[in-house]
């Protein structure tokens, strides 16, 4: 299992970049100069020193002493929910902020679903002091209006995307059309393994710390960097390419992607594209996508607003397609069971999207040697509107 | 030769092509507007195939391929629609969409489809050049289609003339760096134009994108062999009150 795509960024059969010319300049660019610059000096000590002194990296690995009990093994949490905003999707912003002014972009574009990685981009760009467009679908504009008023208080400007079902898909669209109308001045920054070469690449080694740190946090704690299982999350894929990342080449250890299932795999809402997906191109890569017959793409369902993709990124569909990768679902019951468990066990509320990683422990047939590593993407707090609702049915 | 190569053997400018979706605003009106831009003229025509995510469209044009396929209209059902009309006129059609639907069809069964049922080029904008040559041109070249592809004023002169070398019908310039439907700076505009003419191409070169009202085609024609108007035919498909007919003569006359 090779870490890095190939030179047109393919992934096995997965990824590539099927783009529209009036792209092809920018990606090509990018394409041939996104490595030179992640690889400078400069830009790792900049990265490097923001991670650090800005994010509050490292997080901390955590043994989770009563989770460990319930299942019967080693279970440590890898807190990226203690990231500045709140979840991994910092470190990409990070790191594409640094990329950007590099190139020179004056005018940042990003899409959003729930609002994490808009607030993550608004608040880089205000760091940098950078012009900050942020798209998100009507629908979701309303469900996280709280995120809403977090951009705009960073200064960004967010624009409702109006079309299709008004969520994710249609406010990655919209971003993709307003890259297209201003290819000079603007940068768009992706916030998931996703889209057209080099950027699940980029994407992917921007996250790449979180499964750095495990090892060597590991390592200090138990004599052995390996794990025998890492679970991560999969919408489009950040936060678990990111988890599973220094792991992929070490086939001992056990990657698992826990999808959203939303009210079932069969129930016809649902977000689980490994499940439901035929091989096809979304926004800029072939990969799995969720479609009909005739190849128009559906709208998926989950209860959590980062999962809620209809594809993958072409990492994890090929990690899916070799048998790497052991991908897993998790419904919408299932992940809020286990988001108030992981409360009432550990203090600790996390994320919608990452509850999901910590429901496929109930799934999974632990021995009690076995060291589990759950990626906990990012904290509950915005997700509190939610947990609301279903609070009274788990304390009766 | 296919019919493309035959329009611009014997015209080479002020070329008209004019771009509708199938499906829109009818499931069934796609031999009524084939028919009445045949009859007022059109020198050729571009049939849009519906995707539910067109990036590389504006408003118009996404919402004619949402209501198509609310319509129910796939590419199997346009074949069939083509296919009962037998098309016998001598302006080239051509089908224009995205990869993924076509990818779905199964790429070769597609060309053969189109091809008999009356088609003579494709236009696929998210098709890489390099997957072209390397996977899809024989099959195009095997069912006599011409495969167009775009630029645009941010494509490089070496990219032109592989694009220019890979093609047999004609280029598609896509006249400003933007979505469909779009407006945008004149002098930029035929300064990039005037670039293209004076690299003379093997084939000829059509303009889209902003083309909207006789001032904005006879500009592209100034310099280049004619254009391409999608979004206001759409745009003048929308207003009530008169036939596809009476919209069409009334479009075509505007332009001309």
């Amino acid at each position: 299992m090779t870490t890095h795509p190939d030179q047109y960024g393919f992934y096995g059969k997965f990824g590539g970049a099927y783009i529209p010319e009036m792209l092809y300049a920018n990606v090509e660019f990018l394409q041939h100069h996104y490595q030179q610059i992640i690889d400078s000096e400069s830009f790792r000590k900049e990265f490097e020193y923001l991670l650090k002194d800005y994010a509050g990296r490292e997080t901390p690995l955590y043994y989770a002493a009563r989770l460990s009990e319930k299942y019967g093994a080693y279970i440590y949490l890898k807190r990226e929910d203690l990231c500045h905003t709140g979840a991994h999707k910092v470190n990409n912003t990070i790191g594409q902020i640094l990329l950007a002014a590099r190139l020179g972009k004056k005018r940042i574009i990003a899409e959003t679903g729930a609002g994490q990685h808009g607030v993550a981009t608004a608040t880089v760009c205000a760091l940098k002091g950078l012009e900050c467009i942020v798209y998100m679908g009507e629908t979701d504009m309303k469900r996280q209006a709280l995120n809403v008023a977090r951009m705009e208080m960073l200064g960004a400007k967010v624009v409702p995307a109006t079309s299709g079902s008004k969520t994710l898909k249609d406010a990655t669209n919209e971003a993709i059309r307003d890259w297209i109308n201003h290819p000079e001045d603007t940068y768009y920054l992706i916030g998931s393994v996703v889209g057209p070469h080099p950027y699940p690449d980029m994407v992917a080694q921007f996250q790449s710390v979180i499964s750095r740190e495990i090892r060597h946090q590991l390592k200090e704690k138990t004599g052995n960097e390996l794990p025998d299982y890492v679970i991560a999350c999969v919408g489009g894929g950040s936060n678990a390419a990111g988890a599973f990342y220094h792991f992929l080449e070490d086939e001992d250890v056990k990657l698992v992607a826990v999808e959203a299932a939303g009210n079932g795999i069969e129930s016809g809402e649902s977000a689980a594209t490994t499940q439901l997906g035929r091989i096809g191109i979304l926004h800029g890569s072939k990969s799995l996508v969720m479609q009909t017959a005739d190849g128009q793409v559906v709208e998926p369902y989950s209860i959590s607003a980062g999962l809620d993709y209809p594809g993958i990124g072409p990492l994890h569909a090929h990690l899916f397609d070799t048998g790497r990768g052991t991908f897993m679902n998790a419904t919408d019951k299932e992940a809020l069971e286990a988001a108030f468990e992981l409360a009432r066990l550990e203090g600790i509320i996390p994320a919608l999207e990452s509850a999901h990683a910590v429901a496929a422990l109930k799934k999974i047939k632990l021995k009690k040697e076995d060291k589990v590593v759950v990626n906990l993407s990012g904290r509950g707090d915005k997700d509190m509107a939610t947990y609301l609702k279903y609070l009274p049915k788990q304390n009766g | 030769m296919n019919k493309i190569q035959q329009l611009f053997e014997r015209k080479n400018e002020k070329v008209l092509s004019v771009y509708f979706t199938a499906g829109y605003p009818q499931p069934d009106d796609t031999g009524r507007i084939l028919k009445a831009l045949v009859d007022n003229g059109v020198d050729m025509i571009e049939i849009g195939m519906p995707y539910s995510d067109p990036v590389a469209d504006g408003p118009v044009i996404e919402h004619a391929s949402a209501v198509a396929i609310a319509n129910g209209m796939t590419i199997k059902k346009l074949f069939s629609q083509l296919q009962e009309l037998k098309i016998d006129c001598e302006v080239p059609l051509l089908l224009m969409g995205y990869l993924n639907p076509v990818m779905q069809y199964g790429f070769e069964k597609f060309c053969k489809d189109a091809s008999e049922a009356g088609i003579s080029g494709i236009i696929l904008p998210d098709l890489p050049v390099r997957e072209f040559r390397t996977d899809y041109m024989d099959i195009v070249k095997k069912y006599a289609l011409s495969f167009v592809f775009l630029i645009t004023p941010e494509t490089s002169e070496e990219r032109i003339r592989e694009i220019d070398n890979l093609s047999d019908g004609f280029i598609y310039a896509v006249s400003s760096s933007s979505i469909t439907g779009r407006s945008t700076d004149q002098a930029k505009k035929e300064a990039y134009f005037r670039r293209i003419s004076e690299m003379q191409l093997k084939n000829p070169v059509v303009v889209g994108f902003g083309v909207r009202d006789k001032a904005t085609f006879d500009q592209a024609c100034r310099f280049l062999n004619g254009a391409i108007s999608g979004t206001a035919y759409i745009t003048q498909l929308n207003e009530g009150g008169k036939t596809i007919e009476e919209h069409t003569k009334a479009f075509v006359e505007m332009l001309r």
